[in-house]
């Protein structure tokens, strides 16, 4: 049983400004019925500019139908620009807070908001909300762009958190390499941020012959040793621009997680410490 | 508010007549069933006697084949693990997709961490299973097959004589897990040729906690928990006197009702699954109607999700399950109903009824007054309602 808070339960039992406004200025709709929750959201302008109603449909469990509630509560008497402004946070504030499984359900009303906008904008048409970007997780159709925006705004810290926030990752779990990648990214971004410091490009762009040789002494002297510790090694094949060609040996070669091993561990390692455009494939 | 209890597949209520058996051994028979002294010695003959009553609704030949546990998830761990132990050449295990997770986690556990082979034998749409690929995928590395009795989701029932049957003239151990038909269905294990078989307590009005494992006599055993003789040196821990007494308690019990389950029970829910399907449009009903368990029937309302329809109807303490992915913290809705081939849209708006003989049939027009409401609110919301 989920600990609902008794705003959620609320806007669940009593949902505010159901329905769909016929001829409206905007309209998104996100999700979908094989994912398990889908929404439908339409809004008109006042002449004020301000909008003036607000409507949802929405498939879902409790937490999906309170966010739609909240969220068209939240927009009226706003202008799109204030409007724009709500994040996913923001709404799962205005319940009283969310189950961390249920976060996703206040990502989905930011998404049908922001579909909604760009529609009125002439950007799209509204249904189905185009999606953005690459998309990352595809069992559920989730695009780097909205994982991005949830990490920023939420600032989470693990894959977990990614899958209860956006659904990417919880179905055949093949993204989660990726998704760490884009966590490690935007970590990266945002401590740089705080050190007041701006990003840049590396500082000094390496020669293929000096890549060659950090490659080498790398794979040598220090990840080497460690895959050795649990009876394994690695041989250096090639590089080829930023892609390293590597060998598995021992252990490795035989087991199921060394695909994992080599990109979480191999590729983060020369990634730190040779360039962060690096990548690492296997040969056999 | 009264509480409408349809949800027996989860757990059930604990009989009166379990509570008052019990409530002698947690005041003043609290010894120790292992004890020399006559006060705890004395405890030992209740838990025998449970015994018995545990072998008699099995229709075991001997008390000596139960083994008392904690729970349905330590009975399946301890006679798959039994098997693999006793016949560390084989690393071959049959299950299908439809089990419960105690059984398929347990499996994919082995086949990620030990080495073992797993074979997930398919079922058709009514998550009846294919036999023909059942036979087809024993090996002779096969250490144990494990086919559960009756699902717990659908209630459709496995073919467990045939099953039991291949099994047996290919000489591989046969387990099942029958935490849902054990107080259901008849079981005479003296005509079936079943190696192991799991119950648990809290699923036929004995309390959490306890569970058993039958082990035919003559099978290979290797303890799955090490320590003490307890329960002849095939499970250690010191007995759980007071709730395996109420599983004997309740195993009698059962026995007593089991003609008001296959009469009553099943009438109820009858008249329940009619009453939905005459008064909301867009149902279906998932598993095998002509080969289920009598308590159990599972719905699928189109258009809508199962969760909102479950806290709506709590509303009004009526307390019933769904097979929807926001129910269970994952994303993904049932894997029972997604193995039938139901798609994903309708798994997640499944509703799992299940009655107990302490249902009545005022209780099923409630649930029949108050659900079309609910579904019709429901579909108002709903982009595609």
């Amino acid at each position: 049983m989920w600990n609902y808070s008794k705003k959620v339960i609320d806007h669940f039992l009593h949902p505010h400004n159901v329905g769909e406004i016929e001829n409206p200025d905007g309209m998104g709709e996100v999700g979908s019925l094989a994912c398990g929750d889908m929404l439908r959201l339409t809004f008109t302008l006042g002449e004020d500019g301000r909008i003036k109603d607000a409507k949802f449909k929405t498939f879902g469990c409790a937490s999906a139908i309170a966010s739609s509630s909240a969220l068209t509560e939240m927009m009226k008497g706003k202008t799109l620009e204030e409007a724009e402004k709500i994040t996913n946070k923001d709404i799962a504030e205005f319940l009283g807070g969310l189950p961390d499984e249920k976060m996703h359900c206040s990502v989905m009303g930011r998404e049908a908001l922001e579909a909604a906008i760009e529609n009125y904008r002439g950007e799209s048409n509204g249904k189905p909300h185009e999606l953005e970007g690459r998309v990352v997780c595809k069992c559920f159709g989730v695009t780097e762009q909205v994982i991005r925006e949830a990490i920023k705004v939420n600032s989470l810290t693990t894959v977990e958190e990614i899958t209860h926030f956006t659904k990417a990752g919880g179905g055949c779990t093949l993204c989660h390499d990726e998704l760490k990648k884009i966590l490690e990214e935007e970590q990266g971004i945002a401590a740089a941020k705080t050190e007041g410091k701006e990003i840049t490009v590396e500082a000094k762009v390496l020669t293929n012959i000096e890549k060659l040789h950090r490659v080498e002494e790398l794979l040598k002297n220090r990840i080497a040793p460690a895959l050795a510790q649990d009876g394994g090694g690695v041989e250096l094949v090639d590089v080829d621009k930023d892609v390293v060609y590597v060998r598995l040996k021992g252990a490795c070669a035989s087991c199921p997680a060394s695909e994992r091993t080599m990109r979480q561990f191999i590729e983060k390692e020369l990634q730190k410490e040779v360039t962060q455009s690096i990548r690492v494939e296997e040969t056999v | 508010m009264k509480t409408i209890y349809v949800d027996n597949n989860a757990t059930t209520k604990v009989a009166p007549e379990v509570v008052s058996a019990m409530l002698p051994f947690f005041n003043d028979m609290w010894g120790n069933p292992s004890s020399m002294h006559t006060f705890g010695g004395q405890v030992a003959k209740h838990v025998e006697k449970a015994r018995e009553q545990v072998a008699k609704i099995l229709g075991a030949q001997r008390t000596s084949e139960i083994v008392f546990t904690s729970c349905g998830t330590e009975s399946d761990n301890a006679a798959i693990r039994a098997a693999l132990a006793t016949t560390p050449e084989k690393k071959h295990i049959v299950t299908n997709t439809v089990e419960h997770p105690a059984v398929l986690n347990l499996c994919q556990h082995l086949e990620k961490h030990e080495g073992i082979e797993v074979t997930y034998v398919p079922v058709d749409a009514k998550g009846r299973l294919n036999l023909e690929q059942f036979k087809a995928s024993l090996r002779d590395d096969t250490a144990i097959v494990s086919m559960m009795w009756a699902n717990n989701e659908t209630g459709t029932i496995f073919p467990i004589d045939e099953i039991a049957q291949i099994t047996h003239e290919r000489g591989i151990p046969f387990h099942t897990d029958a935490v849902q038909a054990v107080g259901k269905l008849p079981i005479d294990l003296k005509k079936t040729p079943i190696d192991f078989l799991t119950l648990s307590g809290h699923k036929l009005h004995a309390s959490k906690g306890v569970g058993a494992l039958y082990v035919r006599r003559g099978t290979k055993f290797l303890p799955y928990i090490i320590g003490g003789h307890q329960e002849s040196g095939r499970r250690g821990g010191t007995e759980n006197v007071p709730l395996i007494v109420g599983l004997g308690a309740a195993c009698e019990l059962a026995m007593k009702y089991m003609q008001d389950e296959q009469t009553r029970v099943i009438k109820l829910r009858d008249k329940l699954e009619a009453g939905i399907l005459e008064r909301v449009k867009r149902v279906t009903v998932n598993g095998d109607p002509d080969n289920r368990l009598p308590n159990t029937t599972n719905t699928s309302f189109e258009s809508i999700e199962g969760e909102a329809i479950l806290l709506m109807l709590n509303e009004f303490g009526i307390c019933a399950s769904s097979g929807s992915a926001c129910t269970s913290g994952s994303l993904e809705p049932s894997h029972v109903l997604l193995s039938m081939g139901i798609p994903h849209e309708k798994a997640h708006g499944s509703i799992r009824w299940s009655l107990s003989r302490y249902n009545t049939e005022e209780e099923i027009d409630f649930i029949l007054e108050k659900l079309p409401p609910v579904i019709e609110h429901l579909r108002k919301l709903s982009p595609v309602g």
